[in-house]
């Protein structure tokens, strides 16, 4: 794969030069080693060219949520640092690495660096299996939608762990409310995938977005009333509220809600509190895409007489960011026994509901989705 | 040796010794976090086997669900380790002979293939095989009795859960959301119009 793509990508001239490297490769490890090596360091290469942007992407999210919510709010959001404030993520990220990160006396202290590191791992790691088109994958695993459900469970660690490590009792309640929130959301996340996975007949995520491709409107040239989120809309809207609470994000912040009740990381300062914040954005970056996946066709384009491209797939995460920075800026947050309500007593009963009737309506004459 | 053989011993020993630092660690959150490591060396053993659903399920319901209930109860108890500990001279005996007739079996059964890594009975599949689907069309047709006495026996320990927790009346008083959620501004605010007044008879209070 790799030397496939070095050949595409390389001037005429160093051809040659490409062809000695790998013959000398070759003849130093063995042909068998050599290849095993050369998709050893693909992979590598790979999974770096997904993180590398993605941070950057992820730095970039706070200077947009910035300048959205002040432009609902009729502000101008950060300028100073930079033209346009366009420095300012970076003037963040160096402002935070200078600053001390406080340990408590009585914390553990190994669990407590550890907890980040378990918020912020697993919305990196489900990169791994997400496509950007049909071959711009770093791994087209056949169980994606699994893998991904898998990955982002782990998450719910970091806050438990952040909450107990501190050994401080507002620290540690913070953490059983967010921890309670976020596994009970999981479940209405899960079951509404459930319908997805039903309808696609594929746990495969390009397989899932190819399968949007086709239906009756797909046939009259409008691609986008084909794709899951009309035929699925209570699952659609189930999914995406499901996200906000399993970002912890605003009107399920309650973690943040410093004035009212406190949050797990309380005790958290410096880059080990901005690694929680980290973590917040990408998972909130990798549900965006998630979303636009599953129920907004990924890379499809809406109408029939423009091409699919990578691009449609950017601006839906996009248009979905700006949707969590609007909750953010307009929603009240829920009270806690509201956010636990919504999640077991509304969220799991429709998924229910909607699972029985697309069954129902699969199995009936009329399925839409052969 | 062979890459695969390799990774296997890798993850064999890790397994090994996150399961040995569970029984042996003094703090029992430490103790659970073991735990979780040697279901994630599992999972891995088991994508070796080329097991990949079998392997994600086990992180998505031991790692994702389970564990994190362990620890929220090993973390709300209290618990007393030295009392856990006291009879510990006391049981070894008969623990011993319990651990040493188990390795007994298992070595018996093992040992024959214990020397290399044996590929999965089930061959070598090519990568578009879905284990999801080969698992779920055995699910649903060969074994479907025991499948839905499985989810029968969850049912009842959901509804024994919940009539655990829900006797006797609701000593709280809690203001329904449903009815918060219908409330209008008119049920709770009177607007009255009046004509300004002016402010000179009242005296000069401080500036608010």
């Amino acid at each position: 794969m790799m030397v496939e793509t070095l050949q595409q990508l390389l001037p005429g001239f160093l051809l040659p030069y490409l062809d000695q490297a790998l013959q000398l490769g070759a003849g130093y490890f063995g042909p068998v080693v050599w290849q095993n090596l050369l998709t050893g360091v693909w992979a590598v290469i790979k999974v770096m060219l997904v993180i590398a942007p993605l941070l950057l992407v992820v730095a970039y999210t706070t200077y947009a949520e910035r300048k959205v919510i002040g432009a609902i709010q009729v502000r101008i959001g950060p300028n100073r640092v930079g033209p346009l404030g366009l420095i300012q993520p970076l003037a963040d990220g160096l402002k935070v690495m200078l600053k001390e990160v406080v340990i408590p006396a009585k914390a553990d202290r190994a669990v407590f660096l550890l907890a980040p590191v378990f918020a912020f791992a697993p919305a990196l790691v489900a990169w791994a299996v997400i496509p950007f088109n049909e071959f711009l994958i770093v791994a087209n695993v056949n169980a994606g939608l699994l893998f991904v459900m898998a990955v982002t469970s782990i998450s719910v660690y970091g806050i438990i762990l952040a909450g107990w490590a501190s050994n401080s009792k507002y620290a540690f309640l913070g953490a059983m409310r967010s921890a309670a929130q976020m596994i009970s959301y999981e479940v209405a996340m899960g079951l509404s995938l459930v319908v997805v996975m039903m309808i696609s007949s594929s746990l495969n995520l390009v397989d899932i977005v190819k399968s949007q491709d086709q239906g009756l409107f797909a046939g009259m040239g409008l691609k986008f009333l084909s794709w899951n989120w009309l035929s699925l809309w209570p699952m659609f809207v189930v999914y995406l509220v499901s996200i906000f609470a399993e970002c912890n994000r605003a009107p399920f912040d309650l973690a943040e809600g410093e004035s009212e009740i406190v949050g797990y990381h309380v005790e958290y300062s410096g880059m080990a509190f901005a690694v929680f914040q980290l973590a917040e954005y990408s998972a909130m970056l990798l549900g965006s895409t998630l979303v636009a996946l599953l129920f907004l066709g990924g890379w499809l384009s809406p109408v029939g007489f423009l091409p699919d491209s990578i691009l449609w797939l950017f601006g839906k995460i996009f248009a979905l960011l700006v949707v969590f920075f609007w909750a953010r800026s307009t929603f009240p947050r829920y009270r806690y026994d509201q956010v636990m309500r919504l999640g077991w007593k509304v969220f799991i009963p429709v998924c229910l509901t909607w699972l029985t009737v697309v069954g129902v309506w699969m199995m009936s004459p009329w399925n839409i989705w052969k | 040796m062979e890459f695969k053989t390799l990774v296997f011993f890798f993850l064999a020993a890790i397994l090994v010794f996150a399961s040995l630092r569970v029984v042996t660690l003094r703090n029992p959150v430490h103790a659970a976090l073991n735990l979780v490591l040697a279901f994630f060396s599992a999972s891995g053993l088991w994508v070796l086997l080329q097991a990949e659903f079998l392997a994600i399920a086990l992180i998505l319901v031991y790692v994702g669900a389970v564990m994190v209930l362990f620890l929220f109860v090993v973390m709300l108890l209290d618990i007393n380790l030295d009392r856990l500990r006291e009879g510990f001279w006391s049981y070894l005996p008969l623990g011993a002979i319990v651990a040493l007739l188990i390795v007994a079996e298992m070595s018996l059964v093992l040992y024959a293939r214990f020397s290399s890594v044996q590929e999965s009975v089930a061959g070598q599949a090519d990568a578009s095989f879905s284990n999801a689907k080969a698992v779920g069309r055995l699910l649903f047709t060969d074994y479907v009795y025991p499948f839905e006495l499985a989810s029968v026996v969850l049912l009842v320990g959901v509804v024994a859960a919940v009539a655990l927790t829900l006797r006797g009346k609701r000593k709280s008083k809690a203001v329904s959301p449903s009815e918060q959620v219908f409330v209008k501004a008119a049920d709770r605010v009177r607007i009255v119009k009046m004509a300004a007044e002016s402010s000179q008879d009242e005296p000069a209070g401080p500036a608010v």
